[in-house]
């Protein structure tokens, strides 16, 4: 992308309040392998009805247990799976599903971080070509001078100094704090307006996790990206992002601003998922009683998903009316949603926050 | 469990060292730990990858092969005062003549006879990865019997299958489980079935090596709160190693933190997380966004754990530390007793010159290293 084209989409992005990447109803579902012909088609509801919306200089945390179709989302809005259903506008144009240009173009500004950096990098190669490739391929360098160049701008932007040394490295010479710095480095050298961060830390130590975790929140704020946060930890979602939106089970139950998400949680999934976090705090107040568990259970087979809201097995509130149908999405203010019936059909006073 | 049961020591640990020979130099994996484990208790340990937590534990149950080696140290066991139908302090009793009273005994001095009933009779270990503790062609019934078995060969089959039964019920599985295969239970289900036959044989401690760590949030608070039931009906001791403080800190009565193969902080669980006084501790504990509160900028610990073949001299941590001056370099901290409040009760031990009044008239409080980690981090310019 020339500069001149940079400013002008920069331009666009500024005159058109909306947001810069936005998916609706996205639907996954992944065949299953028939062993009997004349069987039904059998597939994994991976995701059901999913919609958010990236603002540049946001984040979105998507929250939710393994199986939650968390990951999914993102690999669909990174391009690696096509969706069943479901639309996708980048900013404001609908995204075409194919076509190879297409997708080059869309590339250059959605970027994918994964999860593990021990196995997102190839071994064979260092860090310089780790991050000439894109660097070449979008375009953005050249010749091998101003490949350089770059590639330590880069090195220094995610705080791996001295960069000269770091070119030189090869994967397996870098701690995992390291390798996800790289990994950064190379996702944002095609100058991305969205980094989608799929569990960006949770393959590493803990002394570390925050280091990455304000990396991104700089980024994000000194390039006005727009991220996705992907993560299990409902308090890193808190501590990150602006918006939390939580899933459970391919569904999205529940969503708003991270602050009222945490402290006033509605669905009882939330309220479920925020009592199993680990909370030292809740010593003082409690003392030493880890056996007060609303609701047990795992997340269910999404091939035969539970009918109706996919919570209702474990749900300590269930009525009738969960087991038939998926509830409609009901504002509670403030950004605040949930998809819930005991907020949709006006029984709001049965439980208390 | 009253509070006189639980300060009677049942293992300790003085001195221990453990290498690691390589080719490119030997690895301090676990350098002079001593810590005591008493009867009943709940003891957490902490710290980073490669910090020598499980290598301690391993040590401690002998698993280590070569190239790891114990250079020192030894790990006393105190056997309970009664009579035991079998187990290692039994055999050991019979050879000592009978008459004696109870003595401890170095677990790292047993022979290899004694070490097999002294296993899993006295102590028992729960692996970090359920998934890959369970043998996938054998049902979980047999893997369960099989402890029986081995152990109480006196045990008719019938006996053993109703042991099993038990157990299962125990730790929360239906019965007809029985004949379930591994990969046909959930990964909560497999930990639980791990945990059933760790406590096959009514053990005194049971390691738990990051239990949970594979498994999403609701379900290990739900086997935690199973751990925390079970070890209050049955009585045994807890050694819990995990890199989740967060977790440890609600979990274990006493928290351990080490850092590159050093205990550099101990006390209650209370007095470490309401007064961290080791820096590496504080960086530690503040490592996990809260839940609650204000939402402020959180600091990590700058730099990267260091390479154990070439620990830092003097403190290990002053590479990393944010208050660290000149005798951190050179001269290495040893644990020693701080002050505890009273609410705070037992004592607290940590291994830092900041607490020596021969180096610093006043210890720091938690505002002051909080303070020193915010400057660092400005200073480094690195967010």
């Amino acid at each position: 992308m020339t500069t001149q084209q940079q400013l002008s989409a920069a331009a666009k992005a500024e005159i058109i309040p909306g947001p810069i990447l936005e998916a609706q109803h996205l639907k996954k579902a992944f065949p299953l392998r028939r062993f009997n012909p004349l069987g039904a088609a059998r597939a994994v509801h991976a995701v059901e009805d999913a919609s958010l919306a990236l603002f540049p200089g946001q984040a979105v945390a998507l929250v939710g247990e393994s199986g939650s179709g968390k990951t999914t989302i993102a690999r669909i809005l990174a391009r690696l799976y096509h969706p069943t259903a479901g639309t996708i506008h980048f900013l404001g144009k609908p995204v075409k599903l194919a076509g190879s240009r297409q997708i080059s173009e869309y590339r250059r500004n959605v970027q994918l971080i994964f999860q593990d950096p021990f196995s997102s990098l190839n071994p064979v190669h260092s860090v310089a070509y780790h991050l000439s490739r894109p660097l070449r391929l979008h375009g953005h360098a050249r010749n091998s001078a101003e490949v350089r160049e770059q590639s330590l701008a880069l090195l220094r932007r995610v705080s791996l100094t001295p960069a000269e040394q770091f070119l030189q490295k090869y994967p397996h010479q870098l701690s995992g704090g390291q390798r996800q710095r790289v990994a950064i480095a190379r996702a944002l050298a095609v100058k991305p307006k969205v980094l989608l961060a799929d569990e960006p830390v949770s393959m590493l130590d803990v002394s570390i996790r925050l280091d990455i975790l304000n990396l991104l929140l700089r980024l994000k704020e000194e390039e006005q990206l727009a991220l996705l946060f992907i993560t299990h930890d409902i308090a890193s979602a808190r501590y990150f992002a602006e918006e939390t939106l939580v899933m459970y089970a391919g569904q999205m139950v529940e969503g708003g601003p991270s602050e009222e998400i945490t402290q006033q949680p509605k669905h009882p999934y939330t309220q479920l998922l925020l009592s199993a976090a680990p909370d030292p705090d809740r010593l003082r107040t409690e003392g030493k009683n880890l056996s007060v568990l609303p609701a047990r259970g795992e997340i269910p087979s999404l091939v035969n998903p539970p009918s109706g809201c996919r919570f209702h097995p474990r749900c300590p509130h269930a009525m009738p009316v969960c087991r038939e149908r998926f509830p409609q999405k009901t504002q509670l203010g403030n950004g605040h949603w949930t998809h819930c019936h005991l907020y949709g059909d006006g029984q709001a006073d049965n439980v208390s926050g | 469990m009253n509070a006189s049961m639980k300060r009677e020591p049942l293992l300790e640990v003085k001195h221990l060292s453990v290498e690691y020979d390589a080719p490119n130099g030997t690895v301090h994996a676990v350098t002079d730990v001593s810590l005591t484990l008493h009867r009943g208790e709940t003891f957490g340990l902490a710290g980073e990858s490669g910090s020598g937590k499980s290598t301690l534990a391993y040590a401690v149950a002998r698993l280590l092969n070569p190239p790891a080696r114990v250079s020192s140290g030894e790990a006393l066991y105190y056997p309970r005062p009664m009579p035991a139908q079998n187990g290692a302090h039994a055999s050991r009793q019979a050879q000592s003549g009978g008459g004696a009273a109870w003595q401890p005994f170095d677990i790292l001095r047993l022979s290899e006879e004694e070490l097999r009933s002294f296993r899993w009779n006295d102590l028992a270990i729960v692996f970090q990865s359920a998934m890959n503790a369970l043998n996938p062609v054998m049902d979980i019934g047999t893997q369960i019997m099989d402890v029986l078995w081995t152990h109480q060969s006196y045990l008719s089959k019938e006996e053993c299958k109703q042991r099993a039964v038990e157990l299962l019920q125990l730790v929360g599985i239906a019965p007809d489980r029985l004949k379930s295969y591994p990969h046909e239970l959930s990964g909560g289900m497999r930990q639980r079935t791990v945990i059933a036959i760790a406590l096959a044989l009514s053990p005194e401690i049971i390691i738990m090596d990051e239990p949970t760590t594979a498994l999403d949030v609701v379900v290990q608070r739900d086997i935690l709160g199973e751990i925390l039931r079970l070890q209050a009906q049955l009585g045994f001791a807890v050694i819990f190693i995990t890199h989740d403080l967060s977790l440890l800190l609600e979990l274990a009565d006493t928290v351990a933190i080490m850092y590159a193969g050093r205990l550099v902080e101990q006390g209650s669980q209370r007095a470490v997380y309401e007064h961290p006084r080791h820096p590496y501790s504080y960086g530690l504990i503040n490592s996990f966004p809260s839940l609650h509160g204000p939402r402020r900028k959180a600091y990590g610990i700058p730099g990267t754990p260091p390479d154990l073949r070439a620990v830092p001299t003097g403190c290990a941590f002053h590479p990393r530390c944010p208050l660290a001056f000149n005798a951190c370099k050179t001269r290495l901290p040893l644990l020693r007793q701080v002050a505890a409040t009273a609410e705070e009760g037992a004592p607290e031990q940590v291994a830092c010159h900041l607490y020596n009044q021969a180096f610093r008239e006043e210890a720091p409080t938690s505002a002051d290293i909080a303070a020193a980690y915010e400057a660092k981090a400005e200073r480094g310019g690195v967010r």
